[in-house]
């Protein structure tokens, strides 16, 4: 189990999705009726892979916490999808996808897994047309495209700001269709507790019904995790309060590796925290970077003057505001990758530049965008471009067709009108590029248990471009797994359904009851969310934006100080037979505790910077973050030994052979 | 500001429930209407009582999955906007708000103000999609071009949430904006065309089974839609049933 091998096809890196494809081994239609497959979870991986599997024959039962698989929380990406159509014919190919996919993860993924990505980028966007999915049209009637952070090309298709919505519920359609046919059975408000291993093979899993409380054993010849990422470890994130790492962490404590817990997407342009009471943070979409301009004044006196109300963000004129994307790094300006971004804001935010009350802002501005729409809209239709008021009437109605949604969600939350003033911004925790170990296949450290999606760590090495998140969940769903898991499963076709009643089962569902009781029983003084909000100020004060060696030190005794006390202290209401959410939330909060632990760990150990992980001690003299490829260039995968400190650490090296390594640069 | 809250109550689909009065203070104006009800939990949690259960999950207003009937209207007062996106400056200092679950026959109380509305699933499952496999051997993308209005109409119909509103203010509990948003989006598009007729029929049968009320026009829900789905959709609906039942 230890033995950590990728099982890259050998070849040409251009022909080995191909081949790999072609030699695989097959399940036959008759034989795939007699299969099971469990999936846990209903975002873009899961819905897609689940509808696919049931599609090729496969019995598919599928898990989602929430009421409904289309709640999922794909439904919030907003700004859009990657491919590498070239439909705009501005140079865009597979292998440019793939270079810059790699170049913006800071060179830290595997090289075949993201090829494989861009190379069937071009099949989800005719899958989803096909399935009706309404992508942006232009006036001739085909599809639209912008542009994304850390690429020179436009290859983002988009839904408004609903990209993510519209792809989720092409998914769930697709799902619905299988349900109707029976290959599908849904569990909605089920959630996983355990993984169940038989023979050292994945064969199930207990999960929890969460109206009643009845807890229920699942057999299957295979799992498929796809529960998302672990961002809500931050407490404070733009993730949905539901989302969490529960499955994620339970099969790594039944012996799946976990990858580079340390690479976090802290994604620039999200609304500032307005107080203590605040629960999710919300994302702008990165969309808005093509026409936003993001400065902060010059002077530390107009930002005084500013804070207190005294003056208003637009009556500074241009000279007296800093461009500081545009000034530090010309050729990309506002769409520098994500990582850039956030780490540019908070250096403009820690030297006092910050534009509200709390200091940690900047501000995200429209108004040159308005002007330069306005004056083309007012050229088309023949209208005095000279006219201010009207350009300005012309240029908001295209910002609003392009972003209204957006603008709408702003206005609502803070109170101000981003057409008339800019928007204030701010970076929060958004996307968790590490996550289980998997190899080409996407399966996990343990036999006949895969993951996919954010859930795995495959695709994206320590920095994710935007639009390329759901485009990894619908290539892994769609066109991967359901390919490789047929190589595993043609050695089960005489195995027969799975019983429930082994030992195996008796003994992992009452570890699960245990443990409920053990919760409900603890009768404690301090709520989950105490601890949840205390482990997320740890994480985002030691293991958040920058990092450095004491931090790291203090975080990991802080987190396990933490849990001790959680497992003495917390209190939890009601009893396990109901609708419980505080019980719910207690595991998972439970879970985050070990895992805060484990990316402490990983952050510790990787002493160089690369992407979204910066260590102060690896800066260059302009403060950007150094790599360290001599001693790095590897991804982390740790093996859980009965507590996180203890985890053991295995390397994948990463092996670069149609891209040479360079170091990242945005200027 | 300090607040009054009248909060239904009920412990199980089984059990009869009440309204409950509760206090509030120190409820700050940014605060989304959610988290005052985190509040609210947070206190009761600390006082040794039950939380009050309510969905909830992405808190941007897009997954659809928080209800709530404040002051009688499904998402409060605001337009526009779920509960989630409801922010508390819509109240003043003193105000009593009652808080009740969406109310219809086919949504069944879990708990509080938590819901059962896997019907609208249901229906999805009767015709909410286009038969093409998944299996990637689909035709280029480009290769149908869509004209611009349809294709915009059908994604403002695509962007429903599901989340019940429509449903909760009408006076006859009917799910017609909802299904319709989803007929509406497939007709409007040369891909849902093929389908059209078998897709309407067999959703509206699904819609009657589960005990959805009919539409008599009041337009409440177009109002109430935190999404604004247009009534247009019921009207499109309707000739595309007429349709089909002719074509039979």
């Amino acid at each position: 189990m230890s033995k950590l091998e990728s099982k890259v096809p050998e070849g040409p890196l251009a022909e080995k999705w191909t081949n790999h494809k072609s030699k695989i081994n097959l399940v036959s239609p008759a034989n795939k009726r007699s299969i099971d497959i469990i999936v846990v979870g209903t975002g873009l991986a899961g819905a897609s892979a689940s509808a696919t599997l049931a599609e090729l024959g496969y019995n598919v039962k599928t898990f989602c916490f929430q009421d409904s698989p289309r709640r999922a929380h794909s439904i919030a990406a907003q700004g859009g999808i990657n491919a590498a159509k070239n439909y705009q014919g501005d140079g865009d190919s597979t292998y440019r996808l793939f270079y810059d996919t790699i170049k913006g993860g800071d060179y830290r993924s595997r090289e075949a897994n993201v090829y494989r990505l861009a190379e069937v980028s071009t099949n989800i966007i005719d899958q989803c047309v096909a399935q009706g999915v309404p992508f942006a049209r232009d006036y001739g009637g085909l599809l639209d495209n912008r542009s994304f952070g850390g690429v020179l090309v436009s290859r983002t298709f988009y839904a408004k700001g609903q990209t993510g919505q519209q792809l989720l519920l092409g998914a769930y359609s697709a799902m619905n269709r299988q349900i109707a046919r029976g290959k599908i059975k849904m569990y909605n408000r089920h959630e996983m507790m355990d993984l169940v291993l038989v023979n050292g093979k994945a064969r199930g899993i207990i999960a929890r019904n969460l109206v009643n409380g009845k807890i229920e054993r699942h057999s299957a010849h295979a799992v498929v995790i796809a529960s998302g990422g672990y961002g809500n470890v931050f407490f404070l994130s733009t993730n949905a309060m539901g989302s969490n790492a529960s499955a994620s962490w339970k099969i790594h404590k039944r012996g799946a590796h976990f990858s580079n817990p340390c690479y976090t997407q802290i994604h620039p342009t999200c609304i500032p925290v307005s107080g203590e009471h605040q629960s999710k943070l919300t994302l702008m979409s990165e969309s808005l970077r093509n026409d936003g301009r993001i400065w902060v004044p010059k002077r530390l006196e107009d930002v005084k003057a500013i804070r207190s109300g005294k003056l208003k963000p637009t009556d500074l004129n241009e000279n007296e505001r800093d461009y500081y994307l545009e000034r530090r790094y010309p050729a990309f300006g506002n769409l520098v990758p994500r990582d850039v971004a956030s780490r540019a804001a908070k250096e403009r935010c820690d030297s006092g530049f910050g534009v509200n009350k709390t200091g940690e802002a900047v501000y995200l501005d429209f108004a040159a965008a308005i002007t330069r729409y306005g004056k083309e809209q007012a050229l088309v239709k023949g209208y005095d471009e000279n006219d201010a008021l009207l350009v300005k009437k012309l240029g908001q109605e295209v910002v609003r067709s392009k972003y209204g949604n957006l603008f709408q969600m702003y206005e609502k939350i803070v109170d101000q009108n981003p057409y008339e003033t800019p928007m204030m911004i701010y970076p929060a925790v958004h996307y968790t590029m590490g996550g289980v170990w998997v190899d080409y296949n996407l399966m996990t450290s343990i036999p006949g248990c895969y993951a996919i999606g954010e859930a795995n760590f495959s695709d994206h090495g320590s920095n994710r471009l935007g639009a390329s998140a759901l485009m990894q969940g619908l290539a892994d769903g769609y066109f991967v797994l359901p390919y490789t898991i047929g190589d595993y499963l043609s050695d089960d076709i005489r195995t027969g359904p799975i019983s429930t009643d082994s030992p195996e089962f008796k003994s992992a569902e009452k570890e699960v009851k245990d443990r409920i009781d053990s919760f409900i029983n603890n009768k404690g003084t301090n709520s989950v969310d105490f601890y949840h909000k205390k482990l997320g100020k740890i994480m985002w004060d030691k293991c958040g934006m920058s990092r450095n060696t004491k931090g790291l030190k203090e975080a990991m005794i802080e987190i396990k100080e933490l849990r001790e006390d959680f497992y003495k202290n917390v209190s939890v209401p009601g009893s396990s037979s109901e609708f419980n959410e505080q019980l719910a939330k207690a595991g998972r909060v439970a879970d985050f505790l070990e895992l805060g632990e484990l990316f402490a760990k990983d952050a510790l150990e990787r002493t160089e910077s690369c992407g979204g992980h910066f260590r102060e001690e690896s800066q260059t003299p302009e403060g950007e973050a150094l790599r360290d490829d001599k001693n790095f260039s590897f991804s982390s995968a740790w093996e859980y030994n009965g507590e996180p400190s203890k985890a053991k650490l295995h390397k994948e090296q990463l092996k670069f052979e149609a891209i040479e390594v360079k170091t990242r640069s945005y200027k | 500001m300090d607040l009054t809250l009248k909060i239904w109550r009920q412990a199980n689909v089984d059990e009869d429930g009440k309204m409950v009065d509760y206090s509030i203070s120190d409820v700050s104006p940014d605060m989304s209407f959610l988290e005052m009800m985190d509040m609210h939990n947070e206190q009761l949690i600390n006082k040794g009582e039950d939380p009050v259960a309510f969905d909830h999950d992405c808190r941007e207003g897009i997954c659809g999955m928080c209800s709530m009937f404040i002051n009688g209207e499904a998402h409060g007062p605001d337009r526009l906007v779920t509960t989630c996106q409801l922010h508390m400056r819509k109240f003043k200092d003193g105000d009593t708000i009652v808080i009740e679950p969406f109310r219809a026959n086919a949504f069944p109380v879990i708990k509080d103000l938590a819901v059962d509305r896997s019907a609208f699933d249901r229906i999805q499952h009767a015709g909410g999609f286009v038969s093409v496999n998944t299996s990637g051997n689909t035709q280029d993308a480009n290769a149908i071009p869509i004209d611009k209005h349809n294709a915009d109409k059908a994604f403002d119909a695509a962007t429903c949430i599901g989340c019940g509103a429509c449903v909760a203010s009408c006076k006859n509990a009917s799910a017609m904006l909802f299904v319709s948003a989803k007929v509406s989006q497939y007709a409007l598009l040369p891909q849902g065309k093929v389908e059209a007729t078998d897709r309407v029929l067999n959703m509206v049968k699904q819609m009657d089974e589960e005990g959805f009320g009919n539409c008599t026009n009041t337009g409440a829900c177009e109002v109430e839609c935190p999404k604004g789905i247009s009534l247009e959709n019921i009207a499109r609906m309707n000739s595309e049933y007429l349709y089909a039942s002719l074509k039979g």
